[in-house]
């Protein structure tokens, strides 16, 4: 029995506690429970009236119940009752049944608001707090409804009693968080921003919460509400430790107050008038000074206190993020942070410094400071040793958000000799993170290449496939590293046992690259080939796949092995291999390499085209997993604003790391505006749109979440067009529809399944009719729902008035006779343009003909210039059209006719294909 | 700009031997939910060890914590609330629940499970500090109090 029972105790309930505390099982438990609830089902049935007192005791011993975890499906009549109850006591226990038990059963409902309503208008104030408790703690949208005008009277009201005014304020508070639409705070707003001003301090801590809240979502209404701020803010931090009495907690002045003004103030900017400005910097100042003085108290109760304010204060300086010398002073404070011996504040300071690190202006004050913070923070690595994950997360956040070109590589090799080792559940992180800082700034690849292998020799199993990708995509893209990267990994794999990563990367670079190293005999094509074969047997399936094709490759780069490799695709355990798609690629490869003639083989296994321009698929992959708003913003526009490092653009540019200009954001906005789209109006999204004009297969759109490739074919005027939606993720896509919107084709599709599977892929069949010579393309408008958050994707289809040519062969005479016919000035459309690509014959041949017109030969008499013949077939007509392109490869520029029966088609056919070259 | 008026989502009291002692939901969720979250919880706050960081981050939500002798008080704040103004609520209540009870232990907790919700209310309302006095919060209990025991002992007029 505990030793003080205040109040009335409830000897009935005592005893069932006790009871159930005795209960040797949770069977005996559930026994005991069955038979109270037998007993109580039975009392309030009984015919004789219940008296008040034994009404609150099964109330409240069905609440006990309830709060071991049991349903209760009974009694809430009975706890109403309670509510019109005169008897302070059994009214409490009612509210508190209705508090903790809400029923959403609307005649219930109606019972209790009619209770609360009689306890409002009672003015006995402990009556009237009963009532706002249990408004605020229901807080449910009939309770607004019905009393969502009454309480800011009450709040306001000259003759409420101090402590009906707080309950009152954090009632309208949470009433205004449910259901804001029904606090209608227009009127009142002068008066609540006065409570600021209140005598009573309890007062002014609760108005101001609830000034907050609706300062957040008006701020022009309440912006009055700044000077009393600050102006009660100044009173508190110059007062005397024993000036506030009772709201003085171990020797700090009204620490929840000043929080909670500080917080107030984080919602507007900072003040304009200049006398109020130099008041609150002031208090920022004073609230710095006190963390240097020596503490009041030995008690952590004491530091907790004053830090809580402290670290409040440091966040509106940085949201301000106005005044250098505070920001230098914040950074300071929390550089000997991280040197304390509580883990806490180590860790607050981190994750503050993050904010520092990223905050907009202060970038410049906090690199200042860089090496004094680094320094802290391999000590307080050191010093975390194996302790606590999260801390040693935090550090590795701020590492990753203070990261710039200037202390790239340290960071990186920091990072790298961390993972060594790193926490489990943190390597992954971790791993994406060195790979995004490593290409974000390398300085010059080789440096890029090192990092990444030594990733995958460190943490292998941590290292996913958008990793080794990247890799890969950037070695292609980039010529003056691929005979290093050749080289390194050549190297890394001979270390007996490597990650199957490292062979995953090995394959791919040696089979593109491998020339490169091949005139030394220590990486002779035979050797190469022995050192990739030897890690065969160990691999994978996927892996091996992937080392056939290497293989395949190396017999196009290196006729000298064809035989050796032909032995090993000859052998038995690839051509009957168990696994249907090794024995393809065997069968095939082997088939391919016999049969071939060395210029067929030298153009089927051709060195990899550079990949598109993407952004980096791993800051998706690290983005999805820390999700919005975690990640440090590692916006390159803020640098560039303080002039600083205009070159870190430079390598980042080529991998399209940054969007492209026009988009104005940095990507890792744009990202998070993909992944948290809401469902209004969305972009229509056509960035690979120009990639299809000249060919019909590929991937049209893709974020993190959602892949869409299309396959098509078109004949005359009809087209077909395959849509594929890949799920990336591994939950499943809701709700999930299509439709397509055009003004002039006439598209019909087919309907889908409303669920993807993680992983999965659902194919989608569009059928397309052009009826006429259109210019607009169709939209693709998709809506779904991922992880309860609608998504909503437009993509603009790549079906342009091209994909209705049907090539046309013609003779040189033909073909100037029919020049000639269109000749009329509007007929013909002239462009002459700059080359945007490397100047390639066979590129350009091979996009005229994905273009879909007949390549005309030897008409033109200068063997250089490419010419065309086709005819647009739409649902009406058919627009005959010659083409002509002229390169000059010494201007580098080229010059397009066309001419068509038709200008509008000359117009447009031109604006496509000029856009190609 | 950040989301500001952050508040306590849930306070949940439970002992060592895992059992929950009060449970106290500022956001609405279902039983169900609700059960969910007080398993997970309990869980990992009960794995960690003692000298490791109060604060831990918990879907995407911070679990602040703390243990008094064989409970734990563990209150769930949005990620950029304030975490150690958060560590002082739970100590100031639990000062709370020591001044009534008189050195409180979890057994006064368990038996009086009522009491503690109603210093609570008076206390933190909709996940708000609404009076940091100690005084105060004390003052207004110790009323209701008297008004239980005045009404019962002697029962007003129209009522006999």
């Amino acid at each position: 029995m505990p030793a003080v029972s205040k109040g009335d105790g409830m000897r009935g309930l005592a005893v069932f506690i006790s009871d159930i505390r005795n209960c040797k099982s949770k069977e005996a438990e559930i026994k005991r429970i069955n038979k109270e609830l037998a007993n109580i089902r039975s009392k309030f049935k009984g015919d004789k009236a219940l008296d008040g007192y034994s009404k609150k005791k099964y109330v409240c011993k069905l609440l006990f119940i309830f709060l071991l975890g049991h349903d209760i499906d009974f009694g809430h009549m009975e706890a109403v009752n309670l509510l019109s109850s005169n008897k302070y006591t059994e009214k409490q226990i009612g509210y508190l049944f209705i508090s903790v038990l809400v029923n959403s059963n609307s005649d219930l409902i109606r019972l209790i608001n009619n209770g609360i309503k009689n306890d409002l208008a009672s003015r006995n104030p402990t009556f009237m707090n009963l009532a706002l408790h249990c408004i605020a703690n229901v807080g449910s949208r009939e309770m607004a409804e019905a009393f969502a005008s009454e309480i800011p009277r009450v709040l306001v009201a000259g003759d409420t009693m101090d402590s009906v005014k707080q309950s009152a304020a954090l009632c309208l508070l949470r009433l205004n968080r449910t259901s804001p639409d029904l606090v209608p705070m227009g009127e009142w707003t002068t008066r609540v921003v006065h409570l600021l001003n209140d005598q009573h301090l309890g007062v002014v801590t609760a108005a101001t919460s609830l000034i907050t809240t609706l300062a957040q979502k008006n701020p022009d209404d309440f912006k009055t509400s700044v000077s009393l701020a600050v102006a009660r803010l100044s009173r508190i931090v110059t007062s005397a430790s024993i000036d506030l009495q009772d709201y003085t907690y171990y020797f700090v002045a009204a620490p929840w107050l000043s929080v909670k003004l500080l917080r107030l103030l984080q919602c507007y900017p900072p003040p304009e008038d200049a006398a109020l400005r130099s008041r609150l910097t002031e208090c920022l100042e004073t609230i710095l000074n006190k963390a240097q003085e020596p503490p009041k108290s030995k008690k952590v109760q004491h530091s907790n206190a004053k830090n809580a304010v402290l670290f409040e204060a440091i966040a509106l300086i940085i949201h301000h993020d106005s005044e250098p010398t505070l920001l230098v002073r914040a950074c300071n404070q929390l550089g000997q942070f991280l040197q304390h011996r509580e883990t806490n504040l180590r860790y607050l300071a981190l994750e503050s410094m993050c904010t520092l690190a990223s905050s907009e202006f202060s970038h410049e004050a906090v690199k200042t400071h860089m090496e004094t913070v680094i320094n802290a923070l391999k000590v307080s690595l050191a010093q975390f040793g194996s302790r606590d994950v999260s801390v040693r997360q935090r550090a590795v956040d701020l590492l990753y958000a203070m990261c710039d070109r200037s202390n790239a590589k340290q960071i990186v090799a920091e990072m790298l000799s961390y993972l060594e080792t790193a926490d489990y559940s943190i390597r992954e992180e971790i791993v994406l993170k060195v790979a995004i800082l490593a290409e974000k700034y390398a300085v010059d690849y080789t440096w890029y290449v090192d990092t990444i292998l030594n990733l995958i020799r460190i943490a292998g199993d941590y290292v996913s496939e958008e990793v080794w990708y990247r890799v890969i995509q950037i070695v292609i893209n980039r010529d003056d590293v691929q005979g290093y990267a050749a080289k390194t990994v050549f190297e890394a794999l001979q270390a007996p046992a490597c990650h199957e990563n490292l062979v995953k990367v090995g394959g791919y670079i040696l089979g593109e690259f491998g020339n490169l190293i091949a005139g030394d005999s220590r990486s002779s094509p035979l050797v190469q080939f022995n050192l990739l074969h030897s890690k065969f047997h160990l691999c994978s399936v996927p892996t091996r796949a992937l080392l056939l094709s290497a293989y395949i490759k190396f017999i196009n780069l290196f006729p000298e092995v064809k035989a050796t490799i032909q032995d090993v695709l000859r052998s038995d355990s690839q051509l009957r291999n168990a696994d249907v798609e090794l024995q393809q690629r065997a069968v095939e490869y082997l088939r391919l390499s016999c049969i071939a003639s060395t210029d067929i083989l030298a153009t089927v296994l051709e060195e990899m085209p550079p990949f598109p321009e993407r952004e980096s698929s791993i800051l998706a992959k690290l983005k999805k997993k820390k999700g919005p708003g975690k990640l440090p913003d590692m916006d390159d526009s803020r640098r560039s604003v303080n002039g600083s490092t205009d070159s870190t653009h430079s390598f980042t540019d080529v991998l399209n790391l940054n969007p492209a200009p026009s988009s104005g954001a940095n990507l890792l906005i744009d990202v998070f505006s993909e992944s948290s789209a809401p469902a209004a109006a969305t972009d229509v999204s056509e960035e690979n749109f120009p990639r299809f004009v000249c060919k019909n297969n590929g991937v049209i759109y893709e974020n993190q979440l959602l892949q869409i490739g299309l396959k098509s074919e078109y004949r005359q005027n009809l087209g077909r067009m395959y849509v594929f939606y890949g799920n990336k993720t591994s939950t499943q896509f809701l709700s999930f529809s299509s439709s397509v919107s055009s003004s002039d084709l006439n598209v019909h599709s087919k309907a889908v399944d409303p669920v993807i599977e993680g992983g999965a892929q659902m194919q989608q069949i569009l059928n397309i009719e052009c009826v006429s010579d259109f210019s607009d393309a169709p939209v693709l408008n998709i809506q779904f729902r991922y992880g309860g958050a609608l998504q909503n994707i437009a993509v603009k289809l790549p079906v342009m008035l091209n994909k209705f040519f049907q090539p046309t062969e013609m003779m040189s005479q033909d073909f100037f006779q029919r020049w000639k016919q269109l000749g009329a000035p509007q007929q013909e459309v002239q462009k002459i343009f700059k080359a945007k690509h490397p100047m390639d014959t066979e590129v350009a041949k091979a996009k005229i003909l994905g273009f879909g017109v007949a390549l005309l030969d030897g008409v033109d008499p200068n063997p250089a210039n490419f010419v065309g013949a086709g005819v647009v077939h739409t649902k009406t007509t058919q627009v005959g059209c010659l083409l002509r392109l002229e390169p000059n490869m010494q201007a580098q520029m080229y010059r397009l006719t066309l001419r068509t029966s038709r200008d509008s088609v000359s117009q447009r056919l031109c604006e496509l294909l000029s856009e190609q070259f | 700009m950040p989301f500001l008026c952050l508040f306590m989502q849930f306070m949940l009291l439970f002992s060592r031997q895992g059992k929950l002692r009060l449970q106290k939901w500022y956001v609405p969720l279902s039983d169900k939910e609700k059960k969910k979250i007080t398993r997970e919880l309990v869980q990992t706050v009960l794995a960690r060890k003692p000298k490791m960081c109060s604060f831990l981050e918990w879907r995407d939500l911070k679990i602040v914590y703390k243990r008094y002798a064989s409970l734990y008080f563990c209150c769930a704040i949005e990620d950029q609330d304030n975490e150690l103004i958060t560590l002082e609520i739970i100590h100031r209540y639990v000062e709370l629940l020591d001044k009534y009870f008189g050195s409180v232990c979890e057994l006064d907790i368990i038996f009086n499970f009522e009491k503690a919700y109603f210093i609570l209310d008076e206390f933190l309302l909709g996940g708000e500090a609404q009076e940091t006095s100690k005084k105060n919060v004390l003052k207004a209990i110790e009323q209701a109090d008297l008004l239980q025991e005045v009404r019962y002992v002697i029962k007003p007029p129209w009522e006999q």
